[in-house]
């Protein structure tokens, strides 16, 4: 097992402008070698193909990559997939190897005699049977170990509930009484167990640097483990589709170290506070209660002497993400926007003119809302931190 | 033939006669023209099937691409799989068995000549019916979360967006009646119910036809590979579609009468779909792939000029995938939540199969390997398949490594593999036999200089398409995605692989270029142009109607190799000397029946039968309007009835005249 990396701290101490691009990681363990490319027509572009795949080894990584891994069990997967990719490789090097050299030496040429017209070799069949057999068998037993070993969630682990809507996952925090909604919190070096169901359709949780993908599926409960070494900001996407905005439903993993996380805790645990009246938060304030957007979003507002009721509650019909921190996120509208080259404040203003036209099928409508509701808005919800 | 004569004589319709013109198409129970049409009604689908794909391609050749709605791209991946499958692959493999399974078997037709036309009707118009969606729209507006509508979103009213829009696979509970309230999701599911029929009764058909319908000597362990292979796929067929058939209808009650399988909603279970659906769903991979496994076990012999090496072994390993292919469902489902039992058990069995998958490949080799090879485009195509096949095969294997496959699933490294088996094995294949056995067909050769460029055009653009998906799913590239953000980085590879695309889409332009010029003037072909091994190149080309003049009468494996060539001393083919002699009198005595051969009479119960499944379907879809009801009984009236005339018609018209009158007996 690899010793742990320090993942990348990304976009964390950047502010909210920041562009999330990560910087180029040179993997000396994924280059390739080719083999000569040379002679005859056939045997060139069958080496053309394996120099495309080999192309496409080019070190870009995405956020997304799975070849990053940033916890323990990620990094027993990626354990997993190296051994069985060099053995497939192998496989392949012998097998189109052997294509290529009856291609170049078995071709008809002037002169050839007509072949020995053999049906088969018993012993030649039986080892190709075997061996194979062999291979696979020392692919099993690591496969059932991981498999077995990687199931279920530690009995010390922290659970936090994940469920998913179309377009975005909630996060519960069942323990500290915290609702938050596309940036999964969690401290470093401890083991999550994420908890995981869905209010509508199926669901595919998955943060390629902790962990595979697990479904959220609905009337049913699912866990999915998750841990990280260090603090760092983890991309994520749902992997099934789930209907016209499937692709737009992304997820992070904030990881915060042990000491920062219980900041957090603390944090989250704070009720909003009233602006003061008159300034333009106070105005937003105003949009966000009669605008009707709470008809959908919770925001526990703290106790005040202005007339504001406290903890505004979501009709549990009508569910969308618990607003309270919303400014504690770098990301929303299903941890899409802000997507690069569209800063935060422009994202946010395209989002809550029109969030159907940014995220289709979306259930936050159109209210058209003027510019100025807008700017009011945004600049109220720019408090909730 | 006394049989005959007890027959009621009268029906509805004279039995038709015609053996050329339109009514000669329609009314037909020729093996070979319904093999025909199969192929070109597949093909059609395969172009659309393909301008679909280049659409996602163009939608995905940049971040946050605006050249399709999101409603557009879901209905194009969706339609594009389910008319890849169901649409092409599936009945491209039925118009080779359908053409090829007599010729092969050395028989004059299939044992249930009228089921066969019965088989391709449902299709055609099972394969319209799933199409007909466009004409109706997705017209109702999204309902979304807890059933409360969401916000109408326009696209989903364009022309491409009323297309079924639920995937393939339409996994529930999103394509249930609460996430996917138009009528598309309905023409899914019904079409594939009626296409499913189609494809049960040929694998009937074919089932029986191989084991009553062989020449005299053909034994099993005689029968050339393709035929093995249409065996399997038939007795695969066979088990796999009532499952799906059944899963189809739970599904369509679910939407059409408010039943809740798989609705959690109501208590249902949307992963009880995904066992169904898989249970039908990997049989159905080899469905896809075995077909042309056959064909390239046909083709490498023949121009390697060496028997197939370890024809048993090839044999029998194909029928092990077969069997094992119905242990390995749930390897689609390891993000679901199974116990670590039954994630571990199918990972192993997902294992087992790579082991006579890799027997057909080292066999493949083995037959390759010191041979005198030719490099015709079939063979080309040939060793194209083995390939790019074993680059899938390899990948499969890294799925069934269950973690691994934790992280690979859904994303773009499955597209990739599945790609590499159904494109790089089953449509390599697949063009490898058309270049084959075109001149079975037409009397003529396809021109070689185009075919050997369509290949390369393929090839290269094929891997351009698929290898940096590989790539790209590793990344973490999501399937089924309409947009990408620009900070994934996934753009560069994105366009190379719009790039292959179009690429792959100019191979096909020359390989249809290709095929029209070459119909007309493509050199004859004369009776044996490849020098091959099986019966079916014992007849003169284009295969005359009744097929074989004479029966022949099989003494080995490749029977039609040993009639013209024998070994010498150290085992290497030697021609015989008579054996151009032969081949002309093969030619002459082909086309010069010594008594007149029965042939099973046209029917128009066929077509008339399987017009009332649309009928029916178009019913229970628009069920609450009394236009409905009356559609479900006008189709079903059409389909019973047409199944009495057909059981009261008689084999044969009488009045039909002298051609028909021998042979009787031997026929049916």
């Amino acid at each position: 097992m690899k010793p742990s990396k320090p993942a990348v701290p990304l976009g964390l101490a950047a502010g909210r402008a920041a562009t999330y691009t990560r910087p180029m990681v040179q993997h000396p363990r994924r280059r390739r070698s080719d083999g000569p490319t040379r002679p005859f027509r056939l045997a060139g572009v069958a080496l053309l193909g394996i120099m495309l795949s080999s192309c496409s080894f080019i070190e870009i990584d995405s956020p997304l990559t799975t070849f990053e891994p940033a916890g323990p069990i990620a990094d027993r997967i990626d354990g997993l997939f190296w051994p069985v990719f060099w053995i497939a490789t192998a496989i392949f090097v012998v097998v189109q190897g052997a294509i290529v050299f009856s291609v170049i030496a078995f071709r008809d040429r002037p002169g050839r005699k007509e072949p020995k017209q053999t049906h088969g070799n018993a012993k030649l069949e039986i080892t190709w049977t075997v061996i194979p057999a062999l291979i696979l068998a020392g692919i099993a037993i690591p496969t059932v170990r991981g498999v077995f070993d990687l199931a279920e969630c530690a009995p010390d682990a922290m659970n936090i509930e994940v469920i998913g809507h179309q377009w975005w996952f909630e996060y519960q925090y069942p323990e500290h009484g915290i609702e938050t909604a596309n940036v999964l919190v969690m401290p470093a070096g401890q083991e999550i167990c994420a908890v995981m169901t869905s209010e509508d359709v199926l669901h595919n949780f998955w943060i390629p640097a902790l962990n595979g993908k697990r479904y959220l599926v609905p009337g049913q409960t699912t866990y999915l483990r998750l841990e990280a070494y260090e603090p760092g900001l983890f991309w994520g996407h749902c992997g099934e589709f789930c209907g016209l905005s499937h692709s737009l439903m992304r997820a992070q993993a904030e990881v915060l170290s042990p000491a920062d996380f219980d900041a957090w805790i603390v944090a989250q645990q704070q009720a909003a506070a009233v602006p003061a009246e008159g300034t333009q938060a106070w105005d937003g304030l105003q949009v966000f209660l009669n605008r009707g957007c709470t008809q959908c979003h919770t925001v526990d507002i703290e106790a005040n002497d202005l007339g504001i009721e406290p903890n505004i509650l979501a009709s549990d019909v009508f569910n969308g993400p618990n607003l309270t921190h919303f400014a504690s996120r770098e990301v929303f509208a299903g941890a899409y926007l802000p997507y690069e080259g569209l800063s935060y404040n422009q994202a946010l203003t395209e989002w809550l003119a029109n969030p159907p036209a940014v995220k289709p099928g979306s259930f936050m409508p159109d209210l058209g809302l003027t510019q100025q509701e807008i700017d009011d808005l945004i600049a109220w919800m720019e408090t909730l931190s | 033939m006394t049989a005959t004569a007890e027959r009621p004589t009268t029906t509805i319709f004279r039995r038709p006669e015609s053996i050329t013109g339109f009514w000669s198409w329609i009314t037909t129970v020729d093996h070979k023209k319904i093999g025909i049409m199969y192929g070109y009604a597949a093909f059609v689908f395969f172009i659309i099937g393909g301008l679909e794909a280049l659409l996602l391609r163009i939608q995905l050749a940049g971040p946050n691409g605006d050249f399709l709605t999101a409603a557009e791209y879901n209905a194009m991946f969706s339609t594009h799989g389910l008319t890849m499958i169901f649409l092409f692959v599936m009945p491209v493999s039925a118009a080779f068995m359908n053409y090829l399974l007599p010729l092969m078997i050395g028989a004059r037709d299939v044992a249930f000549p009228r089921m066969n036309a019965l088989s391709f009707w449902i299709f055609f118009f099972g394969a319209i019916f799933l199409y007909s969606v466009i004409f109706f729209g997705d017209v109702t507006p999204p309902i979304g979360t807890q059933g409360v509508p969401g916000n109408i979103d326009p696209s989903d009213q364009t022309l491409l967006g009323g297309l079924p829009d639920g995937g393939w696979f339409l996994y529930q509970p999103n394509a249930g009646p609460s996430f996917s309230p138009g009528a598309a999701v309905d023409f899914a599911l019904l079409g594939l119910q009626i296409l499913g029929i189609a494809s049960l009764i040929s694998a009937v058909n074919f089932i029986v036809t191989v084991f009553n319908m062989r020449a005299k000597g053909m034994r099993l362990l005689r029968m050339p590979v393709f035929i093995w292979m249409t065996l399997v796929v038939a007795f695969l067929l066979l088990f796999s579609l009532p499952i799906i058939a059944v899963a189809l209808f739970m599904g369509t009650f679910d939407r059409a009468f408010g039943t809740l399988f798989f609705q959690a909603a109501g208590g249902g279970d949307p992963i009880l779909w995904q066992h169904l659906f898989w249970l039908f769903g990997h049989p159905e991979v080899y469905i896809l792939i075995l077909p042309a496994m056959g064909i390239v076990s046909e083709v490498l012999p023949v121009f390697s000029r060496k028997p197939l090496f370890g024809y048993a072994a090839i044999v029998f390993a194909g029928g092990g995938i077969a069997f094992l292919g119905f242990g390995v469902w749930a390897h689609h489902m390891f993000s679901s939540a199974l116990t670590p039992v039954a994630q571990a058990a199918f990972g192993l069995s997902t294992m087992t199969i790579a082991i006579p998958t890799g027997i057909k490949i080292f066999n493949w080799l083995g037959t390759m390997w010191g041979g005198r090879i030719r490099f015709s485009t079939p063979m080309l195509f040939a060793i194209g398949f083995v390939a790019m096949f074993v680059i899938g095969g390899l990948s499969g294997v890294t799925h069934s490594v269950v973690p691994s496959d934790w992280q690979q699933t859904d994303t773009y490294y499955i597209v990739a593999h599945f790609h590499y088996v159904l494109f790089g094995g089953s449509i390599f294949g697949i063009f490898a036999g058309l270049y084959y056995w075109f001149p079975k067909l037409t009397g003529r050769m396809m021109n070689e200089a185009l075919g050997k460029t369509h290949f390369w055009i393929q090839f290269i653009g094929f891997n351009l398409t698929f290898a940096p998906m590989h790539w790209l799913g590793l990344q973490g590239m999501v399937r089924r995605t309409w947009r990408y953000a620009p900070e994934t980085n996934f753009g560069p590879w994105n366009l190379a692989v719009t790039i292959g695309a179009f690429t792959i889409a100019l191979g096909i332009l020359v390989f249809m270029f290709n095929w029209t010029w070459s119909k007309r003037k493509g050199q004859p072909s004369g009776l044996d142009p490849w020098d091959a091994r099986t019966v079916e190149w014992s007849i003169p080309n284009p295969t005359p109607h009744y097929n074989f003049a004479e029966t022949p009468v099989v003494t080995s494996l490749d029977h039609f190799w040993h009639m013209k060539y024998t070994e010498d001393d150290e085992g290497r083919a030697l021609r015989k000397e008579d054996a151009d002699d032969m081949i002309a009198a093969l030619e002459h005595s082909g086309r010069n029946p010594s008594a007149p051969i029965h042939l099973p009479n046209p029917s128009y119960f066929p077509i008339l039968m399987a017009s009332g499944l649309p009928l029916i379907a178009y019913g229970i879809i628009f069920h609450q309007g009394l236009a409905g009801k009356l559609l479900i009984f006008v189709g079903a009236v059409i389909a019973i009835g047409s199944l009495l005339g057909w059981g009261m018609e008689p084999l044969e018209e009488p009045h039909s005249g002298g051609e028909h009158e021998a042979e009787m007996a031997e026929a049916y």
